[in-house]
């Protein structure tokens, strides 16, 4: 049975143990979006969206969907490991997708900030969800999130009301429970920031036991005027975890929001980062690094859709690639019509360590208002020889010389990040892996 | 009159300079494309048998192959059974020189400013015309005979040095590289032969002149260079077509061979008939350019000013096989009105030490959209490849576009890559600066254009560069506002 199929059978399953919500009326939108998911099939090499990354070739072989779904259990200090320290947040830990109130901790949030399980928001503020739900990442483009809106059911809802900063940040936890058998999960978050409000999200991935893990999560974020949002993606992950994730922004007028993408592991990888400016005076910042080795493939999308005018983009994507690692990127920015003065630049800069390491780059401006400035760069090569001449010549072993440089590459992205602790961490974390691994 | 008073002169007159069209007697063959047309045109220019098989076996691949749609234009479908596949200007005997070349056909190319004598004598470039689909005079052949340059049209070729035409025709473009070759190989009707002989540096430019007169015809021209060891060739290239309400379909296919050392410098000024300002009539361009540096240290430069056809689709590329070999990509091009252009370039690394550069100068006005699609690949084996690539795009007016699409491949890690992309329109301060010093703002924005185009203009040789200034001023006549 193919891939697809199998993905589909499984809908019965899961549309029986939903009990009391196939009534409601977000089921409609999982029907659709199963409808949505067959006519667009599972997106092969042919598709120009996924021409570097074959997801169906690595998915077939990985895994078995027919047998997915051993029970998950997983204890406070498991969790508790994967927390990042030093780091004051609200922990919300998901297992195999579906929150875990008893792992999570809360403490101190201020009023009427709602953070609930998706499945439970779903019951409870049935009218709001609904206005939400679905309205900003479009299953009917992409084959992933129609795969998850049709099995969506558990995850987050976190709604901001106006004139609110939120002082700790959110951290999510993801945690796969792939120690009795294989783990694939479709978690969903809703994120919803009234205006004038502020808040940090942190996303983390991780996995425990030996068997395969796929997670196919989609995130939808809607920063209303004059809000700000940092949202923070961290993927170091096993060998044996497979991500594919979609994150939706809606920006309305004068709202800031910055992305942050750290992969330092997994199996295969693909981040797609889609903003949409939908108002005038926002500004949107994506960052993203990723240090990759061994047979890691890592590939991120990013979208920028400029709708109104005087707004500002900004995004920065470096890459350290070492053994077989494939390395993917393609940045796109539209500038619509309306969309004058706008100001959009893209860098994407690559340094390639081995023969046998791979990296397409596909940096994509297509504009059609004319009073802009945009501009995009993009580099692939190795270190500078001078700079390591200059190292060595000062007495560093041409080891330390390399990871000097390295780090001085890398670091430049994790510099921009606004959490110390957060920063602190990733440093300590890249130093280690520059050391040990390149 | 200075040269700035001929540019002013040509801002007043709006229309499509080369719009004319004289009535030809023309020998045609019926419309549309089956086995039977292909056998009628390699009948009608007696080809040989393999020649034959050659294009029945691209006739048979087409069919079976699809219109590609990746590209990022529109345009209705094309009936591929509503073209005349070829047509001849009518003339009983082949001239032997250009004084027995049908006077009106002289006139035809006097009125595009390449009077062939006039070039033959003054220029010292040698000129190969081709008309519709036929090579209709080439000049300066004798002269290159002497140094065993070889350059006349392709069916001459086909006739005369079957042995080099079989051994590269091909080469470079196979058969079944994509759609538009495979139906240009299945039908092409002439074009033009360049051979250059080792260790030979061709004295003087040679160059080729397209013109599509008769109506619905399409024009598949074969154009098939090569270069011996140590040679040296720089090739022009330039086309106009007269103005008319339907689409017409251009299908070229261009294949450049060039050995160890050799090097090809090719100029092309395309400035087919653009349509008009509602997207009425038009030449589809669909062209296929690529050269291989097959040997080491050879080097294939491309220069590109596009400033006609109603969608251009095009990508000269190179292929670096020899170890140090060079590739170059210079590209200026304009769109106005309802013009389409999808163009850039391919860079194949796969010889070590090889080196390419790309510049790439978009300018869209009116209601235009203006692609830059290119692809740098650098294979595994390809140690220290380089690359630099630029692509800035200049935005004339708020309901035009500029897009990017460049890919970058790499699989070899001493690589070094680099691309950078602007899009910008002109400043207004940088026009204020000009109108103050009097200078009105049509003026200007050809000043600015002209400067901001200089580095790909500087490529051309002479009299292409000064041809190619004028016309750059030409498109973008009216579309300031």
């Amino acid at each position: 049975m193919s891939l697809q199929e199998n993905l589909i059978k499984n809908f019965e399953a899961f549309e029986a143990q939903l009990n009391g919500h196939a009534s409601q009326p977000e089921h409609t939108t999982r029907k659709n979006a199963l409808e949505a998911f067959k006519t667009l099939g599972f997106p092969g090499p042919k598709n120009e969206e996924y021409k570097y990354t074959n997801l169906q070739k690595s998915l077939e072989k990985a895994f078995d969907f027919g047998k997915i779904g051993a029970e998950a259990s997983i204890t406070k200090e498991q969790a508790s490991k994967y927390f990042i320290p030093k780091l004051d947040t609200h922990k919300i830990v998901f297992v195999n997708g579906k929150f875990d109130e008893k792992l999570s901790s809360i403490e101190g949030l201020e009023e009427q900030v709602v953070i609930k399980d998706l499945s439970t928001a779903f019951t409870e503020d049935s009218e709001k969800i609904n206005k939400l739900f679905s309205k900003q990442a479009d299953y009917k483009k992409d084959a992933f999130v129609a795969l998850n809106t049709a099995y969506s059911l558990d995850g987050s809802f976190i709604h901001v009301p106006k004139n609110t900063v939120v002082k700790k940040p959110i951290a999510l936890y993801f945690v796969n429970d792939a120690s009795e058998g294989q783990s694939f999960n479709n978690p969903r978050n809703i994120f919803h920031i009234e205006r004038n409000s502020e808040v940090t999200f942190l996303e983390d991935f991780n996995t425990e036991g030996a068997h395969e893990s796929l997670t196919n999560i989609v995130s939808e974020i809607i920063v209303e005027e004059n809000a700000a949002v940092e949202y923070y993606k961290l993927q170091n992950n096993k060998d044996t975890a497979y991500h594919v994730g979609t994150t939706q922004v809606h920006q309305e007028r004068s709202s800031r929001f910055s992305a942050y993408t750290f992969t330092l592991n997994g199996a295969m990888i693909r981040n797609n980062m889609n903003i949409v400016v939908d108002g005038e005076g926002c500004e949107s910042n994506m960052y993203g690094l990723y240090l990759i080795n061994g047979n890691t493939h890592v590939d991120n999308h990013t979208e920028v859709d400029h709708i109104k005018p005087n707004c500002v983009s900004n995004e920065l994507y470096k890459g350290i690639l070492d053994d077989s690692s494939h390395g993917v990127f393609n940045g796109k920015v539209f500038v619509r019509q309306e969309a004058q003065k706008t100001n959009a630049f893209q860098s994407n800069k690559n340094i390639l360590l081995s023969d046998t390491s791979v990296m397409n780059s596909k940096p994509q401006l297509e504009i059609w208002a004319d009073d802009v400035k945009c501009s995009h760069g993009c580099t692939t090569g190795q270190l500078d020889e001078d700079g390591m001449f200059y190292l060595r010549a000062r007495g560093l072993s041409v080891e330390s010389a390399r990871a000097l440089m390295l780090y001085a590459f890398a670091v430049d992205v994790v510099s921009s990040i606004k959490l110390e602790p957060l920063k602190e961490f990733l440093q300590n974390l890249i130093s280690e892996r520059l050391q040990n691994d390149f | 009159m200075s040269k700035d008073d001929q540019i002013l002169e040509e801002f007043t007159s709006k229309e499509y300079e080369h719009g004319w069209n004289i009535d030809m007697e023309a020998d045609q063959a019926p419309k549309g494309l089956s086995e039977d047309i292909v056998r009628f045109i390699s009948a009608k220019k007696e080809e040989p048998e393999w020649l034959l098989d050659w294009r029945l076996k691209a006739y048979k691949k087409w069919t079976q192959m699809e219109e590609p749609d990746w590209a990022n234009v529109k345009f209705p479908k094309i009936n591929y059974q509503d073209i005349i596949y070829y047509s001849a200007p009518k003339q009983k005997v082949k001239p032997k020189s250009l004084d027995e070349v049908d006077p009106e056909m002289l006139e035809t190319f006097k009125k595009l400013g390449i009077s062939l004598e006039e070039q033959k004598r003054l220029t010292g470039v040698a000129v190969d015309a081709v008309f519709d689909s036929v090579s209709v005079a080439t000049t300066f052949k004798d002269k290159l005979a002497e140094l065993g340059i070889i350059f006349c049209s392709f069916s001459e070729a086909v006739q005369d040095h079957p042995e080099l035409v079989k051994k590269y025709i091909g080469s470079v473009v196979p058969v079944n590289d994509n759609y538009f070759a495979a139906l240009n190989s299945a039908v092409f009707s002439d074009g033009s032969f360049c051979y250059i002989p080792k260790g030979v540096r061709c004295p003087m430019e040679l160059s080729t002149y397209f013109r599509i007169n008769a109506a619905n015809t399409g024009q598949f021209e074969r154009t098939l260079i090569v270069a011996e060891e140590g040679s040296y060739v720089s090739y022009l290239e330039g086309c106009t077509a007269p103005q008319r309400d339907e689409n017409q379909l251009h299908a070229a296919v261009v294949e450049i061979y060039a050995q160890a050392d050799a090097e090809v410098k090719y100029s092309t000024v395309q400035n087919w008939y653009p349509g008009d300002e509602n997207g009425k009539g038009g030449i589809y361009n669909f062209v296929t350019k690529r050269g291989i540096c097959a040997g080491d240290r050879s080097k294939i430069s491309w220069t590109q000013v596009e400033t006609g056809s109603a969608v251009t689709w095009k990508y000269p590329s190179c292929i670096l096989k020899g170890d140090h070999s060079q590739g170059e990509f210079y590209s200026v091009a304009v769109t106005n009105k309802m013009q389409q252009a999808d163009t850039g370039t391919k860079m194949i690394h796969i010889g070590k030490n090889t080196k390419s550069r790309i510049v790439s100068k978009g300018v869209s006005a009116g209601k235009s959209q203006n692609s830059y699609r290119g692809q740098v690949k650098v294979m595994k084996r390809a140690e220290n490849a380089r690359n630099f690539s630029q692509c800035d795009s200049l935005l004339m007016g708020n309901l035009c576009g500029a897009h990017t699409f460049p890919y970058i491949d790499i699989e070899n890690s001493s690589a070094q890559v680099e691309h950078e992309a602007t899009t910008s329109k002109i400043g207004e301060d940088q026009i204020f600066y000009c109108t103050q010093r009097g200078i009105d703002e049509e003026s200007a924005i050809a000043l600015i254009v002209n400067g901001y185009c200089k580095e790909v203009l500087n490529q051309l040789p002479m009299e292409f560069a000064v041809e190619a200034q004028k016309l750059l001023a030409l498109t973008l006549e009216g579309s300031v506002g």
